[in-house]
Formats: C-alpha cells, structure tokens, sequence
C-alpha cells in the first residue's frame, strides 16, 4: 500500500515535470512512469538501509532502461523520458536547502548538504551514462552478430 | 620526408553547389539553436548537426557548442558563423521536433522541405500558460507528499507551488534576468508559509517551503552539469553547474532572507 501511494506521487511529479517541460502530450505518460519506478526504486532501496547515494544510482539505471524502451516504442528521443524521469530523484531540494543554510550562516550544515548534493547527482549521472552505454553496446554487439550470420547465409 | 606525409588537413572538397550549402548550413545552425535553446545536451545537438551537414553530402563540418555559443564551421567551403543564446528554457517538444526533422532528412528529405519544416519547428505549441501553472501546484502537492508532509498543508504549498511558477514566468517577460525572478518567487513562497504557519493552522514550514519551491530547484540541471562533464563536454558542464549553484543561491537567499526577519 505504501509503495502504490509512493508510486502514485511519484507518477505524477514527474508527469507534471513533463508539462513544466513542455514535454510532447504522447510522452507525458511513459515520462511518468520512468520517475514512478525510478522512485520506487530507490525508495525499496532506501527502507532496506541502503545509502541514499546508492539507492539513486539503482533508480537511476531502471529509469534509463525504461526510459530507452519507451524511446525505442514511442520513437522519442531518450532525453525527454531521461529528463522528467530523474524529478523525483535528483538533489534539488537538497541543494536549495544547502544554499539557505549558507544565507543563514549555518556553514556545518551547508557543507554536508552540498557534499551529498554532489555524490548524489554524482550518481544518477553516473547510472544514466552506464545503462546507455551498456544499452549503446549491447546494440553494437546484435548488428555485428546479424551481419555474421547475413554473411554466412 | 615527402610533402605527402606532412599533410595533415584534408584538401577542401568544393564540389557543391554554393547556394545548396548555403541552405545546409543555414538547417544545420537553425537545428543547433533550437535544440540549444530547448535545453537539449550539448554532445546530441554537436551529433544532430554534423550528421544532418553529412546526409547532405558536406564533411569536415567542426561544430562547437557551450550552453551560450554555437560555432559551426563548414571547412571545405570555407563557411562559419557563430551566434549567441541568451535565453534557455526546457521545452521537450521543440527537441522531439528536430529529432524528427533529422531522421526524416536521413531518409532523403530534400532541403527546401527541411528549410520549411525549421521555419514551423520555430512555432511550437506551447502548454497553455494555466495550465502550466496549475501544474506547478501538482507538482508541490505530490512533493509535499512524498517528504511526509501534514495533509493540512496541502493548500499552501499549492499555492506557493502556482505562485512560483507564476512569477518566475511573468517576470521573465520584463526582467530579463533569471536570479530576481527566483529570488521574488522563493521570498514570495516563504512569506506566505511563514504567514500559514504563525496564523494559520499549518504544521511543518520547513516541509512546505521546500515543497513549493521544487518547481524552480534546478536539480535536473545539476545532474545534467555532471553528466555533461562525464561525456567529455568541459565546458558546457561547468557552465551549466554555475547556473544551477546561482538558481540555488537565488532561491536559498529568497527564502531566507524571511527566514532573518522572522
């Protein structure tokens, strides 16, 4: 129960990113649905004590696996789903509240919070780059193994 | 040493017709600034580009983008252009467009058609501006939400939410410069959770500000700072990590700012 409330709210964060975005009216849903299992994702990770950095790299990996299906289904470019798939995800709370509590003078805290910002995005960027490169590679290695078996034939 | 193996840079190949690569740099250049503006990723529009120039039959194009410059030079006919982009917004349906645009043109798109369909690209349709900014409102509620905040305050945090969507937007249109439009946004939405809590029945300030401001946080642009200097893209990744620490400064000094005075 807890997680389909999760799911829901994420859903529609990110959905509502992608009109925020302008986001094409056909690519809203999948877009959605990149942050909702991104989120839980990450959420699953975090109540089994999994550290935040890591939970966001493994929602980061399955939104950009989702994301590239439905590119590949929907005949989108990937960043559209990549972009209103990470709103749940990235730092951005976080980083407003490392920038206020500079302007408040509470520099133990700013620090923590824009060092956790960094490995934070750190991460995501890094499980986005992984799953298209390892997506990038897989298909490279199907064309080589199709032109074989062309050749052989 | 023969004068063959000093010869690095290829002999310029000028074999088209001048006002045909006239018409293709003046594709390529436009798809560059559109997709710049959209907020596209740098190494996309540098790909887009050289490969609508190649399916025109035009090599050594060098491209060089930033998120505030493009240069695009077509070496072999000795053409180059550089133009500056001073407004960036995200608007995912301009990038779907010249997506698009490009496949259509690797499937033979004769140019005077590709020339036509920039021209229509330029006027995208936008969401409606309401419902943009009631979106605005969604998006805080679900956030406020998803920290746990108290169902008590949904109202304001989607009101912050609207209102800050509403005045980076309308302010925009007059101002010109991004940090005072965040900056009145997020003193705006501290004012007025301020105000719910002390004399209203909200519960949890600090939920609620951080609710509404998300909106206008630029996290997805920090991820994409970092993610653009992992590619290789230095300097549009740094570029990019400034604007966001100064979207954060803005909103962080906005609301804080409330938080003296109180």
């Amino acid at each position: 129960m807890l997680y389909a409330v999760q799911f829901i709210l994420s859903f529609f964060a990110s959905a509502g990113f992608g009109i925020l975005f302008n986001a094409p009216r056909r690519t809203i849903f999948a877009g959605g649905l990149s942050g909702a299992f991104g989120w839980l994702v990450y959420f699953i990770a975090t109540q089994y004590d999994v550290q935040a950095v890591i939970a966001s790299f493994l929602g980061a990996i399955v939104l950009t696996a989702i994301s590239i299906m439905s590119s590949r289904q929907l005949r989108a470019p990937i960043i559209i789903f990549i972009t209103c798939g990470i709103i749940p995800l990235v730092p951005g709370g976080m980083a407003y509240n490392a920038m206020r509590s500079v302007v408040l003078q509470n520099y133990d805290m700013a620090l923590a919070y824009g060092f956790q910002v960094a490995l934070i995005s750190m991460a995501i960027a890094t499980g986005i780059i992984s799953t298209e490169m390892i997506d990038s590679l897989f298909q490279t290695l199907k064309r080589k193994v199709k032109n074989m078996r062309k050749k052989e034939a | 040493m023969s004068f063959e193996e000093l010869e690095t840079v290829d002999k310029p190949d000028d074999s088209l017709d001048e006002a045909f690569v006239r018409k293709v740099f003046f594709v390529c250049l436009n798809s560059g600034k559109i997709l710049l503006e959209s907020g596209a990723e740098t190494y996309r529009i540098e790909d887009t580009m050289i490969r609508i120039a190649g399916n025109y039959g035009i090599d050594n194009v060098q491209v060089f983008v930033t998120t505030t410059v493009i240069i695009l030079s077509m070496n072999d006919y000795a053409l180059s252009q550089t133009i500056r982009i001073d407004e960036r917004a995200n608007n995912l349906e301009k990038v779907v467009n010249i997506n698009d645009l490009s496949r259509r043109i690797s499937k033979g798109l004769p140019i005077r058609d590709a020339i036509n369909s920039i021209e229509n690209i330029h006027e995208t349709k936008m969401f409606p501006f309401w419902l943009v900014v009631f979106t605005g409102g969604v998006v805080a509620i679900m956030f406020l939400l998803l920290f746990n905040g108290a169902p008590v305050d949904i109202p304001v945090a989607a009101a912050g939410g609207m209102a800050g969507v509403l005045i980076t937007e309308s302010i925009q249109r007059y101002t010109k410069i991004k940090f005072f439009n965040e900056f009145f946004a997020a003193f705006f939405i501290a004012v007025i959770s301020v105000l719910y809590v002390e004399f209203g029945p909200g519960a949890e300030l600090e939920t609620i500000i951080i609710a509404a401001v998300m909106p206008l946080v630029p996290g997805v642009l920090i991820t994409n700072a970092i993610r653009e200097m992992i590619r290789g893209h230095l300097m549009a990744g740094t570029m990019k990590g400034a604007e966001a620490s100064l979207t954060a400064i803005a909103i962080g000094a906005g609301v804080g700012l409330v938080f003296m005075a109180v």
